[in-house]
């Protein structure tokens, strides 16, 4: 008898099946692996386990009996808990509060409050936790102690089946450990452990059976012995990747956008570089660089003090044939209660009409061509409200957005922050090419790898100044790194 | 098997047409058909040709003002001074009315409206005030505006002050026929262009609109300014259909607007509503009142009934769309 089955699980939005008949079956004490690209339906499974959502049709068994969790306090009472990778803590309370909300000891009828502190530190203590201090307030500790919260809540009420979401993302080094410990303690308690990551090494190290879905479907099951990074990687994408980053371009063309000495004040100073034709710059910083501030002032989203090479407002950018594709999609990317087609085409709406009226025909032909070029998933995305979407598809509507526009200056502000490996690889190609076609573009990162991989030119800041220039063939991660925490390299 | 099944994913039905949703339309309409079937069957004067003429006039206040409700509430803001410039422009153009030509005294009132609506817009998108506070001062400097005009009632002595308001297209009132045709621009307006659009964008998310090089103070402006002039010709219409302008007329104009948008599925958070639906709120609205008036029920008890029905059209909206 398996702790937990679905079958021929089906999920719709606006009449767009997203889950075309997903099966999973886990027993106590498994930890089951689930990979896939952006899109591959992960997140949708993930709301429909923990009753975020309901399934369209199918059915699910827990322990021989038929479940339905219609809200996530129906999968609560049934032993499911699940982790988001966003974040639920309340800032303002403290973690005792935090893990025991609800259910606090009671002396005379008041909370006990030495008695609270004293369980929550036993409980962060079983679960491997004991290095956070439970009276500190939740909004004071690290993203990654506040996902070990999180976690630590989950394990309050003894679940049966616990959802991991990407809990490595913001964990490191011995936190890491931790959970890693962690849940082999799960597994020999009995718990089912669902575990979903975009870290194929992680999911290699503890599943025991490895799930990979893509297009809405499981397309395969496997065992993490007899498997390896490379094929998962395969099956996510679909096919084989041969390497990760296009090959370098040559023969740069005309400049097509100049920043010099470009100033605001408290965010960068004094800051120069040319963008050509057909070459991919890089811009690496840590936090508090500049970087994504630098990328807004150039496109006029926010004023220069002094220098030129920032445009006066957006509108003006757009005209001049520069596009920006900011770090923070749900933010300043989309807008997520409007459909696909809409998002899409925000910024031609005023350069595609007819007479008063919106050319809706051509809309309809241009969304479907871009869906169809950026391989946007699922296929009949366009009416659908862009917030049903996954990471990367999502990234890929603020792309076309762009692309709609014909631009010539491409700024591109961590353009796969939150995106799997396969959607990534995809991501590069379709940059390499618009350079390729005469496009400058701007990539900035804080990945390593990526802002030398990808680019053929890093510019390095640090606080607000350009501390280096460097050909991307023949510089390091070392190199660049020194430069971006201010040291000579 | 059978307690199985009843554990089974439920979903409620869907009326698609040709590819199209029309779930929300086919509910009004059965909401409104099943209103109409119960007045017609409990109360001998609902079907008389003077309740039905009368039911498509009370729409057009009210209608009008949701319209325009609806643009700013797109937006994320709220206007609460429609009440107030609904006696304003009434009572000017009623003044006016004796020295100027009606249909230029009209013209005057819906202009009064404009105004007040741009200025409205101006004072939210230029100086970044909240919606709420700077209609809630409009509401009372032009309420105030209006008594300044005059303290006394206005009935213009020219019978040709009535003809708006008592004209007939076949068998209905030309302002109904106005309205209808306000909501059919306003419709096409919200879906179709650019700016209808980009307003409905801002609602959703400001700042990914600015990004995209579309000018959002500009139409922000241009909502509030839509309402108030929906407003204007609102006021200019029922004065015409009263014969008098009251400087006291239209309090609480603005939450029956607001009431229509809402029980039309428009979110006041901003970025979703729909036009259709929002007439068909105003149906509703109407024909409740029509109903209790029939009924003889006593107008406090009115008010108290007004609300609770207004709560159970909605709730029956959120759990359909929570299903959904």
């Amino acid at each position: 008898m398996s702790r937990l089955e679905l079958r021929d699980v089906h999920k719709e939005f606006s009449g767009v099946e997203v889950l075309h008949g997903v099966g999973l079956r886990g027993d106590a004490g498994d930890v089951i692996g689930v990979v896939g690209a952006n899109g591959a339906g992960k997140s949708t499974l993930i709301k429909i386990l923990s009753g975020a959502l309901p399934m369209s049709s199918g059915a699910m068994w827990m322990d021989g009996e038929r479940v339905d969790p219609r809200s996530p306090h129906d999968a609560h009472d049934l032993g499911i808990r699940t982790v988001y990778q966003e974040l639920s803590l309340v800032p303002e309370l403290s973690v005792t509060e935090n893990l025991l909300l609800g259910a606090f000891p009671r002396r005379l009828g008041l909370i006990d409050w030495k008695a609270a502190d004293a369980r929550a530190r036993e409980l962060l203590v079983r679960v491997g936790f004991g290095a956070i201090d439970p009276r500190e307030r939740a909004g004071r500790l690290s993203v990654a102690r506040q996902q070990m919260v999180e976690i630590a809540k989950a394990l309050i009420s003894e679940p049966r089946v616990l959802v991991l979401d990407e809990p490595s993302a913001v964990l490191a080094g011995a936190d890491l450990e931790a959970l890693f410990a962690l849940i082999r303690q799960l597994r020999e308690r009995g718990v089912l452990v669902i575990y979903v990551s975009h870290r194929l090494p992680e999911v290699l190290q503890l599943a025991t059976s490895i799930v990979v879905m893509k297009d809405g479907r499981v397309i395969e099951t496997l065992t993490p012995g007899d498997t390896g990074e490379d094929e998962l990687i395969g099956l996510m994408a679909g096919r084989r990747l041969e390497q990760i980053y296009p090959a370098r371009r040559d023969g740069h063309g005309q400049v097509l956008h100049r920043v010099d000495g470009l100033t605001r004040p408290g965010e960068f100073a004094d800051i120069g570089f040319e963008l050509r034709a057909g070459e991919i710059t890089g811009l690496f910083g840590l936090v508090g660089s500049g970087r994504s501030e630098l990328a807004r002032c150039v496109f006029g989203a926010a004023p220069a003090v002094a220098g030129k090479g920032a445009h006066r407002s957006p509108a003006e950018a757009i005209e001049a044939g520069m596009a920006l594709v900011t770090e923070d999609r749900a933010r300043t990317g989309l807008v997520l209660g409007m459909t696909v087609r809409d998002n899409m085409s925000l910024t031609t709406w005023h350069s595609t009409s007819r007479g008063p009226l919106l050319d809706v025909a051509r809309q309809r032909r241009d969304v479907a061509a871009m869906v169809d070029r950026l391989q946007i998933r699922p296929a009949g995305c366009a009416p659908m409200p862009a917030v049903h979407l996954s990471g990367g598809n999502q990234q890929k509507v603020v792309l076309a957005k762009w692309l709609l526009r014909d631009p010539r200056v491409l700024l591109l502000d961590e353009p796969t922050r939150g995106v799997d490996m396969a959607t990534r690889v995809e991501i590069y190609r379709m940059v390499d090419e618009l350079a390729r076609q005469g496009l400058a573009v701007l990539l900035i990162s804080s990945d390593l790898t990526e802002v030398i991989g990808a680019t053929d030119r890093v510019l390095v800041m640090h606080q607000g100044r350009i501390t280096g220039e460097l050909r991307s063939a023949d510089t390091g991660e070392d190199e660049v790194l020194a430069l971006s925490m201010g040291r000579p390299a | 098997m059978s307690a199985e099944s009843a554990r089974a994913p439920r979903r409620l039905p869907r009326l698609v047409v040709g590819g199209r949703d029309l779930t929300v339309e086919a509910g009004f309409t059965l909401l409104i058909v099943a209103f109409v079937a119960v007045a017609a069957t409990t109360s001998d004067s609902f079907l008389t040709p003077v309740n039905l003429t009368s039911l498509l006039k009370q729409m057009v206040t009210v209608g009008l003002l949701s319209l325009g409700m609806l643009v700013v509430i797109l937006t994320g803001g709220i206007d609460l001074s429609v009440g107030s410039i609904v006696a304003f422009a009434g009572i000017v153009t009623a003044g006016l009315a004796a020295d100027l030509p009606i249909p230029v005294a009209m013209a005057v009132g819906v202009a009064s409206g404009i105004a007040f609506g741009l200025v409205n817009g101006t004072l939210v998108a230029r100086f970044a005030l909240a919606p709420f506070v700077v209609t809630l001062a409009s509401l009372t400097t032009i309420r105030g505006l209006a008594f300044v005009y005059s303290e006394v009632p206005i009935a213009p002595a020219d019978p040709a002050f009535l003809d708006l308001g008592t004209a007939m297209v076949g068998p209905v009132p030309l302002i109904t026929v106005i309205m209808l045709a306000v909501f059919a621009v306003g419709g096409v307006f919200l879906t179709r262009t650019p700016a209808g659009r980009s307003i409905v964008a801002i609602g959703g998310n400001a700042e990914t609109v600015r990004l995209a090089g579309i000018n959002v103070r500009r139409h922000v402006v241009a909502a509030y300014t839509i309402s108030g002039a929906c407003a204007g010709l609102a006021g200019v219409i029922l004065a015409s259909r009263v014969g008098i302008a009251q400087p006291s007329v239209g309090v609480a104009f603005e939450l029956d607007a607001i009431a229509a948008c809402v029980i039309g599925g428009a979110s006041l958070s901003g970025g979703r509503g729909s036009v259709r639906a929002t007439l068909g709120g105003v149906a509703v609205l109407v024909l409740i009142n029509n109903l209790l008036n029939l009924y003889g029920v006593q107008s406090f008890w009115q008010q108290v009934l007004k609300g609770l029905i207004i709560i159970a059209v909605i709730l029956v909206q959120r759990v359909n769309r929570s299903r959904g």
